[in-house]
C-alpha cells in the first residue's frame, strides 16, 4: 500500500531502489543462512579437509562419519556414548513438562477470565512478574527443595522445574485468548445445569485447538533449548541435550573435531528446527504473543 | 462483578442454597490454589529467599550469620564481578541498538511488497527457533582464528586479514554481540513486521494524497505509530540480555580468563563451583533489581495505558 507511488511508475531511479532493496535483503538472508550452511558443510567433512581448507571449502564426498561419531560414540565430558542418551533425555524432560504445564496453564486461563473470583486478577499481575524473574534469583533455594523432595539430579526434577516456571506463560496465553470467549456463554450453561469442568471440556476445549498449539510450541521450544536449568539442576545420566553438547564441544581428548561438534549441534537443534518449519506461523504467534503482553 | 450475578444465580436454581456453599463456586479456587501455592513459594518465596542469604555469610552452604552489606560491598569490589557488569553494558547496549535497527529496516524492506517475502521471512527468523547452545556452538567454529573466518578470507587473497576478537580480551565481547544479534534480530523484524500490518491503510493513503514521500510517510506517521512495538521489542530484548548465560557458556566459556564473563555467568560460578553462595545470591539480586528497573515502568505504563482505554 505504502508504495503504490513507486509501482505507478517506473523511471530509472525507481528501479535502481528496487534493486538496492533486494540486494540488501539478500545480504541479510545470506547473514542468516551461511552460519548454519558453514555448519552443514563441516560436519560432512573429515578432519584433514577442515584442517587443509576453509570455511565455505565444499567436502570431497559427503561423509557422514562424523553424524555417527557425534550420535553413538564421541565423548561428552565423563562418557563417550555420543549425544543419544541426552537426545531422549531432552525429550524424557520436554515431553511431560510440556503437557502438565499446558494442561495447568489451559485451567488458569479458563480460571481467571472466566469464572474470576477476588484477587484472581491481581494474582495474575503476580504472576506475570514471573515471566520476567532472571531465574538466577530462584537457583539456590530451587536447587536445596529438589533436594528435599528427593528428585534432585532426576528428570523428574527437571520436569517439575520447568512446569513451575513455565505456568506462567503458558497461564498467560490461555488467559488471553479466552478474553475473548463471552462470559454469558458460561453462565447460560451454568444454567442448564453444567458444572466448572464440564463447560471447560464441552465448551471452552473445543475452541481451543489454536492456543493449545501455540502454546505447546512455545513451551516445546523453550524447554528443549533450556541450558540453566539443565545444568544447574541435572545429574551426570539426566543431562537435556543442549548440556551434553555444550560439554561435548568444551571436552578436548586428543584433536579438536569442528565435524563432530557441528553434527552434533545440527542434531540438538533438530526437533526445534522441525516444528519451525512445519508449524512456523503457530511460532511466531507464540514470539509475538510472548512480547506483546496485555 | 458479572460473576457475581451468576453465582447466585446458579445458587438458586441448582440448590436453592446460599452460593457460597456450592462445590462449583470452590472448584475455581481449588484448581488455582496449586499455582497461586508454587508461585507464592518458587517465585516470590524464594526471590525473599535469595535476598536473605545475600545478607549472610553463607559460603558452601547456606547458612544464616548475618552480615549486613558486606557480601554487595565485596561484590562491588570484585574485578571480576565489574567486568560482567561492564560487559552487559557493552554487550547490552549493542546488542539491543543494533537488533532494533536491524529489525525495523528489515521490517520496512520487507513490507514493500517483495517477491518470496514468505521464504525470506523463514530464513530471518529460524536462528530464534534454535538453543543458544547451538548458536553459540556455531560461531565459536566460524569465528576461531585458526580455521575460521580468517582463514577463509586469507584463502579468498586478502592476505593481511586477520580477525582474532574470539582470543582478544578486549574484543571478545563483541563476538557475543554478532552471535546474539543473529540469532534474535530476526524476531526484533517479526515484531515490526506484524505491527506495521496492523496500520492503518487509510492513514497512509491520506499521507500520499497531500503529496508525502514514502520517506517522510515512515518517518513521520508510520514509525511513531509503532511505539508499542518498540517499546515491548526494547522489554524483551533486554531482559534477553540480562538472562544471557548460555550464549556466554558456549561461545566463549567466559574466556579468554573471565573478559567474556556477564552477570549470569559470574552468579552461577560463585554460587556453584566457588561455593560463594552468599556473594552468589548478592550478584542474584542485583541482576533482579536491574530487571525490576526495566520492568516497573513498563509494566505502570501498559497498566496506565489500559485504564485510559
Amino acid at each position: 500500500m505504502s508504495n503504490n507511488a513507486i509501482g505507478r511508475k517506473t523511471s530509472g531511479v525507481d528501479k535502481a531502489l528496487r534493486v538496492a532493496l533486494y540486494t540488501v535483503l539478500l545480504v541479510a538472508a545470506a547473514f542468516y543462512l551461511i552460519p548454519f550452511i558453514v555448519m552443514l558443510i563441516t560436519s560432512l567433512k573429515d578432519v584433514e579437509e577442515i584442517r587443509t581448507g576453509n570455511l565455505l571449502s565444499l567436502p570431497a564426498a559427503l561423509n557422514f562419519d562424523s553424524w555417527a561419531k557425534a550420535w553413538s560414540s564421541a565423548c561428552t565430558g565423563s562418557s563417550c556414548g555420543g549425544i543419544s542418551p541426552y537426545f531422549m533425555n531432552s525429550f524424557q524432560i520436554v515431553l511431560p513438562a510440556v503437557a502438565i504445564s499446558t494442561l495447568v496453564g489451559a485451567i488458569n486461563g479458563y480460571v481467571i477470565s472466566l469464572w474470576k473470583f477476588r484477587g484472581s486478577d491481581l494474582f495474575f499481575a503476580a504472576m506475570l512478574v514471573g515471566c520476567f524473574i532472571p531465574f538466577q534469583v530462584i537457583l539456590l533455594p530451587m536447587a536445596q527443595t529438589l533436594g528435599w523432595l528427593g528428585i534432585a539430579n532426576t528428570a523428574s526434577g527437571l520436569v517439575f522445574v520447568h512446569v513451575v516456571y513455565g505456568v506462567a506463560f503458558t497461564t498467560l496465553f490461555f488467559r488471553n485468548f479466552y478474553q475473548s470467549i463471552p462470559s454469558e456463554l458460561v453462565k447460560a450453561a451454568r444454567l442448564d445445569g453444567a458444572g466448572f469442568f464440564t463447560i471447560f471440556y464441552r465448551i471452552i476445549l473445543p475452541v481451543s485447538t489454536p492456543i493449545i498449539v501455540v502454546t505447546v510450541i512455545w513451551q516445546f521450544t523453550q524447554i528443549w533449548n533450556d541450558f540453566l536449568f539443565g545444568v544447574a539442576f541435572s545429574g551426570f545420566d539426566t543431562q537435556p541435550v543442549t548440556v551434553a553438547l555444550n560439554n561435548l564441544v568444551n571436552t578436548s581428548f586428543g584433536g579438536k573435531e569442528y565435524n563432530v561438534d557441528m553434527a552434533a549441534a545440527i542434531i540438538a537443534a533438530l526437533p526445534t528446527l522441525a516444528v519451525y518449519v512445519f508449524a512456523g506461523k503457530y511460532f511466531v504467534r507464540g514470539l509475538t504473543a510472548g512480547a506483546v503482553k496485555g | 462483578m458479572n460473576t457475581k450475578a451468576a453465582n447466585s444465580g446458579s445458587g438458586q436454581t441448582q440448590s436453592g442454597r446460599p452460593a457460597r456453599l456450592s462445590l462449583a463456586d470452590w472448584m475455581p479456587k481449588i484448581v488455582m490454589a496449586p499455582t497461586v501455592l508454587v508461585t507464592l513459594v518458587c517465585i516470590y518465596g524464594y526471590m525473599i529467599w535469595t535476598a536473605v542469604l545475600s545478607f549472610t555469610g553463607s559460603r558452601m552452604l547456606p547458612s544464616y550469620n548475618f552480615v549486613g552489606f558486606e557480601q554487595y560491598e565485596r561484590l562491588f569490589n570484585n574485578d571480576r564481578w565489574m567486568v560482567a557488569l561492564t560487559n552487559l553494558g557493552i554487550f547490552g547496549g549493542l546488542f539491543i541498538f543494533i537488533c532494533l535497527f536491524l529489525g525495523v529496516t528489515l521490517a520496512i524492506f520487507l513490507d514493500q511488497k517483495i517477491r518470496a517475502e514468505g521464504a525470506i521471512r523463514t530464513i530471518y527468523l529460524y536462528p530464534m527457533a534454535i538453543s543458544f547452545i547451538v548458536t553459540g556452538t556455531a560461531w565459536k567454529w566460524l569465528l576461531n582464528p585458526t580455521n575460521g573466518l580468517e582463514k577463509m578470507m586469507v584463502d579468498f587473497g586478502f592476505v593481511n586479514f586477520k580477525f582474532d576478537w574470539l582470543i582478544n580480551p578486549d574484543m571478545v565481547v563483541y563476538c557475543l554481540v554478532i552471535a546474539a544479534v543473529w540469532q534474535a534480530s530476526g524476531f526484533v523484524m517479526a515484531l515490526f513486521l506484524a505491527g506495521l500490518r496492523g496500520v492503518d491503510g487509510d492513514l497512509i493513503k491520506a499521507a500520499h494524497l497531500d503529496g508525502a514521500s514514502t520517506f517522510t510517510t515512515y518517518r513521520r506517521i508510520i514509525l511513531p505509530s509503532l511505539k508499542p512495538v518498540f517499546f515491548s521489542a526494547l522489554v524483551v530484548l533486554s531482559h534477553i540480555a540480562i538472562k544471557s548465560f548460555d550464549l556466554v557458556a558456549a561461545l566463549t566459556n567466559g574466556g579468554p580468563g573471565y573478559a567474556s564473563d556477564l552477570p549470569a555467568n559470574f552468579m552461577y560460578t560463585y554460587t556453584f563451583t566457588r561455593s560463594q553462595i552468599g556473594l552468589g545470591s548478592a550478584s542474584a539480586m542485583v541482576m533482579l533489581g536491574c530487571v525490576l528497573a526495566i520492568l516497573v515502568p513498563y509494566l505502570y505504563s501498559e497498566l496506565r495505558g489500559k485504564r485510559h482505554e
